[in-house]
């Protein structure tokens, strides 16, 4: 009998590692990705090593030394992260594999939570590398031990790539078996392959090209790219990853007869696609981001001098940008048959108040945050970073966020250029472990003048809580080294390092008074776990109220921007919920001491 | 009523990160393959999580993907009245409406930027074109054992229409609640399916 389970996408991909007899998974973490490695690293039977490193370019370079043992591995990340793991991952293209190398960058159509909607398809077809688009969650575990076996016999990594909705969609999933079996580790010293000098590379890059072929028609065969051929049907669709089930969902429900090719593995089927072109007259590519599949498609026509129109994003029938769906796919095709789109008005007599994510009720972030534009005031300029914190921008605080570890080099960019205002940037631990240490050094090396926070909540809070150097502990939590933020900052050679409990304002604004006047970087250190991991790790603190005979109204309170604090427009008196998780910070800002613990 | 002959079922679960939408589209998921059906759903995870506006899309017996198109849905499960109408457009006309009228404040409300509006003319707009069912689910929840089991009075509410019998659903809810708090639901489950069912 066959097991069907229920599963997000990122937990049946992990699935698919797992009977693809994956033995060594390293990635960083980054939304849609993060839940392959915490669903494999949460397993009690591991018979492989995971790991969540310190970057994403680290990642890779740990996967690749693992495959060139002959063992499975795996890089998992989000698509931004490939930018990062650029470096290694042009040159692995050359180099090559012994054991089966899958890496695994999970794209964000509409930037769900992303800083941008890079495809990561580009990259696949920048560095000759072959590229898996699954378009279910089931497809996507299926996809893998192939992913596995394909980047061994072509002897190259490949890429696989889900979209937000794959990684965190849901599905019935059918299962398959994990292999007891694995390769045994064996480096050989194959200096040709593994020691790019440019005599080496300039053979390798030869090399690639070579295969690039036998790689294309092994996939036209392949399971995942699939021409279905109407007998008079003058009317094509291609759809590619993702957006190929919205496109046949819609054919099905209005019961269309036209041709159909999807495709879900790269570089593109050019066989199937000929065979397509040759039978209609017209074909409409969806596929989400780049027009990656309707370029090909029209160089293939016109080497093949086939007459065809081409329509998808370049000519306007697609949207170019966003993630599409059903809904997309039937407006291309009235489009397409210029037909009348029903626009009905909209009607909504209502309007709604925005709902935008914030930080936590006793997030520690946002005390930092009340203290540093205290002290710094509205003059100073906030550069800021990726994590949980860049929802700061409702404080105030974030007036620019790049890409990881981008906070320090850019405040050192503002200081050199010439700025005479008090640059004060944030950066999380993470963050700053990821790439933030490299700007950090660069930054006293090269005599900036500007303050460092380092918002240290213990943890990789946004992408789930994911373990980072700081705290002490593994991705499967065992215990290792716990490096301290201080140390480091001082090793680096920064002249002034403080740590303060945000928590305390007092404590923390006289921290930064001292770091704004300091010549130099100067690093604070604003440290309190997170409310969410610190609540699972058994904080626990009395909540406050608010004591309706004192409260002024006067909603400084209120203004602190906490979701556990509301204002009683019957009495003019703030009101503290039940979401308060007694960081205390309200009763510090409040001038008439009406804001108490709550009495047992 | 009878649900036995419908075969796929496109529902839309909305609110606020934190409410558990998560956990009743599982509690339903999980019940479907149970069942024997096929199922497909799309979540929020990530930045908007963060006390944001979330959207879960569940489908019920179909194939292909997780995103329900617009005007598809048969049934919105509000778990917060405002988050009712921010995601109208998937309703298909003169679909069902099960809508939690406990609201909770947004802090662009809280802090003075924009309003809430008033529960009463949230429902009379939802009441012109779709069938709504609205009662306070906090209040049922609360009744049943705690707050917390809102969602669940929730699923307990949209139950009559799923094309899964009762027993799996609650199967599920037990399987998938903290083993302490089983009885707390089962109560929550019942609570909202009679309220529905009464009405």
């Amino acid at each position: 009998m066959t097991m069907r389970e229920y599963m997000l996408g990122n937990v049946a991909i992990a699935r698919g590692l797992l009977e693809g007899g994956v033995q060594v998974i390293a990635g960083y973490p980054g939304t849609p990705s993060s839940e392959i490695i915490d669903t494999l690293a949460a397993r009690e039977d591991r018979d492989y090593h995971i790991e969540w490193s310190v970057n994403e370019k680290v990642a890779m370079e740990v996967a690749v030394g693992a495959a060139w043992t002959g063992v499975r591995s795996v890089v998992t990340m989000k698509h931004v992260g490939l930018n990062v793991a650029a470096d290694p991952f042009m040159t692995l293209a050359y180099a090559g594999t012994k054991g089966g190398l899958i890496v695994i960058a999970a794209d964000d159509p509409s930037c769900h939570s992303s800083q941008n909607e890079q495809d990561t398809r580009r990259y696949a077809q920048f560095a000759l590398v072959p590229c898996f688009d699954p378009s279910t969650p089931q497809e996507a575990k299926d996809m893998l031990p192939y992913a596995f076996e394909f980047s061994e016999k072509f002897e190259v990594p490949v890429i696989f790539r889900p979209t937000t909705r794959i990684s965190h969609g849901k599905s019935d999933i059918e299962l398959g078996e994990i292999p007891v079996e694995k390769a045994a580790p064996n480096f050989e010293k194959l200096l040709d392959r593994w020691v790019m000098l440019p005599k080496n590379a300039r053979l390798r890059h030869t090399h690639v090209l070579s295969i690039q072929q036998p790689i294309e028609d092994a996939l036209a065969e392949s399971p995942w790219n699939s021409l279905e051929l109407k007998p008079d049907a003058k009317f094509g669709v291609i759809g590619a990853g993702i957006a190929s089930v919205y496109a046949k969902e819609a054919l099905v429900e209005l019961g269309l007869e036209v041709s159909y090719l999807k495709i879900g593995a790269y570089p593109v089927p050019r066989k199937l696609i000929l065979e397509l072109l040759e039978t209609v007259d017209a074909v409409l590519v969806f596929e989400e981001l780049e027009p990656i599949v309707e370029e090909q498609v029209k160089m293939i026509a016109q080497e093949a001098g086939i007459e065809v129109s081409v329509l998808g994003k370049t000519n306007g029938f697609v949207p170019r940008e966003g993630e599409l769906n059903v809904s997309a796919f039937l407006e291309t095709l009235m489009k397409t048959f210029d037909l009348e789109i029903e626009t009905e008005p909209s009607d909504m007599a209502l309007e709604l108040a925005s709902r935008p994510p914030a930080l936590c009720a006793g997030c520690s972030h946002r005390a930092t945050f009340y203290s540093m534009k205290k002290v710094f005031g509205n003059d100073a300029i906030y550069p800021s970073d990726i994590g949980c914190y860049t929802l700061g921008i409702q404080n105030g605080t974030v007036e620019t966020t790049l890409c990881m570890g981008s906070s320090i080099s850019v405040a050192s960019g503002l200081y050199h250029a010439g700025e005479k205002r008090p640059i004060c940037c944030s950066i999380g631990d993470s963050t700053f472990f990821h790439s933030g240490m490299n700007s950090l050094l660069n930054a006293i090396v090269n005599k900036a003048n500007i303050t460092v926070t380092i918002l240290d909540n213990r943890i990789t809070a946004m992408t789930g809580h994911q373990p980072n150097p700081g705290v002490g502990y593994t991705a499967t939590g065992e215990p290792t080294v716990q490096v301290s933020l201080e140390e480091l900052c001082k090793a680096m050679g920064a002249g002034f390092v403080s740590v303060v409990d945000p928590y305390r304002l007092e404590e923390t604004q006289e921290a930064f008074k001292a770091a704004k006047e300091f010549e130099g970087v100067a690093v604070v250190i604003a440290r309190q776990p997170c409310v969410i991991s610190g609540k699972r790790a058994g904080i626990r603190r009395v909540p406050y109220v608010v004591d309706p005979e004192k409260c002024e109204g006067c909603k400084q309170c209120v203004k602190f921007g906490c979701p556990a604090i509301e204002f009683n427009e019957e009495n003019k008196c703030a009101v503290i919920t039940a979401l308060c998780s007694g960081c205390g910070v309200c009763a510090q800002i409040c001038k008439f001491e009406a804001i108490q613990e709550v009495k047992k | 009523m009878s649900q036995a002959e419908r075969k796929s079922f496109d529902l839309l679960i909305t609110g606020v990160g934190g409410q558990g939408a998560i956990l009743a589209s599982d509690i339903i998921g999980k019940a479907a393959v149970t069942a024997g059906l096929p199922i497909r759903a799309a979540e929020t995870h990530g930045m908007a999580q963060r006390g944001g506006s979330v959207v879960n899309h569940i489908r019920v017996g179909k194939d292909y993907g997780s995103m329900i198109p617009k005007k598809g849905a048969d049934l919105l499960l509000a778990l917060e009245p405002m988050e009712a109408i921010r995601y109208l457009d998937f309703l298909k006309d003169g679909g069902i409406i099960i809508v939690n009228t406990h609201p909770i404040i947004p802090v662009t409300v809280t802090a003075g930027l924009t309003k809430y509006p008033e529960v009463s003319d949230i429902l009379d707009v939802l009441s012109e074109k779709y069938i709504v069912k609205a009662f306070n689910a906090d209040e049922l929840a609360f009744e049943a054992g705690n707050r917390l089991a809102m969602n669940v009075v929730m699923v307990g509410a949209v139950s009559g229409y799923l094309p899964i019998s009762k027993e799996t659903l609650l199967d599920s809810v037990k399987a998938l609640v903290p083993q302490k708090t089983i009885e707390i639901n089962l109560r929550a489950f019942e609570a909202g399916r009679q309220k529905v069912e009464e009405s």
